[in-house]
């Protein structure tokens, strides 16, 4: 292989571009998907009745315990086996990381619930509320501001993981390197050009929350 | 749900080989462990020693430290393994990179662990900075004060609170070194993940294979686990709180 030649990247730029709109489309399901789940898993562990709480606990630690490659073999395996027809690898990809993260948000949630004092939580109860109103009102709007930071960092892991989507070949922006490498037999620039687009959003998103986490700090 | 269920899989003979399906399981399981604990040990040596430096007051040994952090820690891991197998060996000079490409014994362990470990490495530095940095500004100060040098202060007073201090964050990561390990099947590492792909492929037995792969993996990460708790129950500090497990 010769010197390195930059201008393969030019044509390749409108497939890359749809590789890394998949990456991030996939990133926001699953941080929405996962944050409202992992906030049920957490209540359920925390508030729920035993049975509830413990079922809750161990689907976060079993999904914690094994490496998300074997995740996504998992769900790719098994969901058509459940509906009975075969699913594209974009939409398996889509369940399979919400299902997974709800787990990392969910314990990020539980800490962030317990950070709250319990002072407020019997304020709350002491007010009138249900525990319903108790939660929506009072205490998961603090343990959201709390923990926005967590929750944002552990979203920019979330989207350095979707390029785990590789194993069951669906199209995201490592994917599209890795076609449009092999297309234009050029699989070096390809690489190192989607190694500097990974970077270069990661770094400037963690960089934005080190400054949120400075202004939204609550004032105790 | 179609699925035919044949759970003495394990024991057949491969599709045109002698092989049984278990022999290719055990030299996956092989090939984890070894990927795992080689770039553990890379990781926790040049993590200590990046992570140690980040909080010296020499200004340019910090930036740099801090830029091999960033560096490491915003790139995927996949990303990474691909960068270390296909576009690090172009980078060489010309003699070297011939020699890395078509005679390299081992070519994808030796990748896949250096990826592995200096990935973790950037990881341990944060948690080995942060340790130092937890303690109070005095220790140091009264190090410097007793007469010793920087290094004597580190190596007498800070680090030996440090590294007690940071064993259970150093625990956790222990156990992604497992669980990162799978993303090696990309290079073509024949460790578990690798291994349960081709078995799954070969067979066409998806859940029982899933299921020993799975099981495997837990067994790794829980004696993982048990081996930092026994680490960290005989090196506590006393007087300080760790977490009770």
């Amino acid at each position: 292989m010769g010197p390195f030649d930059y201008t393969v990247l030019v044509p390749s730029l409108p497939f890359l571009w749809t590789g890394l709109q998949f990456s991030v489309h996939l990133t926001l399901i699953a941080m929405s998907g996962g944050i409202v789940l992992g906030t049920l898993l957490a209540l359920a562990r925390l508030s729920g009745p035993k049975p509830l709480s413990t079922a809750s606990a161990m689907y976060v630690d079993l999904m914690r315990s094994i490496p998300l490659v074997m995740v996504i073999l998992w769900f790719f395996l098994v969901i058509p086996l459940i509906i009975g027809k075969p699913v594209g690898a974009e939409y398996s990809a889509i369940i399979t990381f919400t299902a997974f993260e709800a787990a990392y948000y969910s314990e990020i949630m539980r800490a962030g619930i317990q950070s709250v004092s319990k002072g407020q939580a019997m304020a709350g109860y002491a007010l009138g509320m249900t525990y319903g109103q108790n939660m929506r009102l009072v205490v998961l709007p603090q343990a959201f501001r709390n923990m926005l930071p967590v929750l944002l960092t552990q979203t920019i892991i979330l989207f350095q993981d979707t390029s785990l989507v590789y194993a069951i070949g669906a199209k995201d922006l490592l994917k599209a390197a890795d076609i449009a490498g092999k297309n234009y037999n050029r699989p070096v620039e390809m690489y190192l050009f989607s190694a500097v687009i990974y970077f270069v959003i990661c770094f400037s998103l963690s960089a934005l929350v080190k400054r949120l986490q400075k202004r939204y700090a609550v004032l105790r | 749900m179609g699925y035919n269920w044949h759970w003495g899989i394990y024991f057949d003979k491969i599709k045109g080989g002698e092989e049984t399906y278990l022999s290719w399981l055990i030299t996956g399981f092989g090939w984890t462990v070894a990927i795992s604990l080689c770039s553990w040990i890379i990781a926790l040596v040049l993590g200590g020693l990046i992570g140690t430096v980040r909080t010296t007051p020499r200004r340019w040994a910090v930036r740099l430290g801090d830029a091999w952090v960033e560096l490491f820690r915003n790139i995927p891991l996949l990303v990474q393994f691909f960068l270390w197998f296909f576009v690090v060996p172009e980078l060489l000079p010309e003699k070297l990179s011939l020699w890395v490409k078509q005679e390299m014994p081992a070519k994808e362990f030796i990748t896949a662990t250096v990826c592995l470990g200096l990935f973790t490495s950037a990881r341990i530095a944060e948690q080995v900075r942060a340790g130092i940095l937890s303690l109070p500004r005095g220790q140091r100060l009264a190090g410097l004060a007793m007469g010793f040098t920087l290094p004597q202060t580190y190596r007498y007073v800070l680090l030996p609170m440090a590294c007690r201090i940071i064993l259970p964050p150093l625990t956790s990561e222990f156990m992604n070194v497992f669980k990162n390990s799978s993303v090696a099947f990309a290079i073509g590492v024949l460790e578990l993940t690798f291994q349960a792909r081709q078995m799954q492929e070969d067979s066409e037995q998806g859940i029982e294979t899933y299921l020993a792969v799975t099981v495997l993996y837990f067994i790794c990460a829980f004696v993982a686990n048990r081996m930092m708790v026994w680490i960290e129950n005989r090196t506590r500090v006393p007087g300080y709180i760790t977490a009770a497990k």
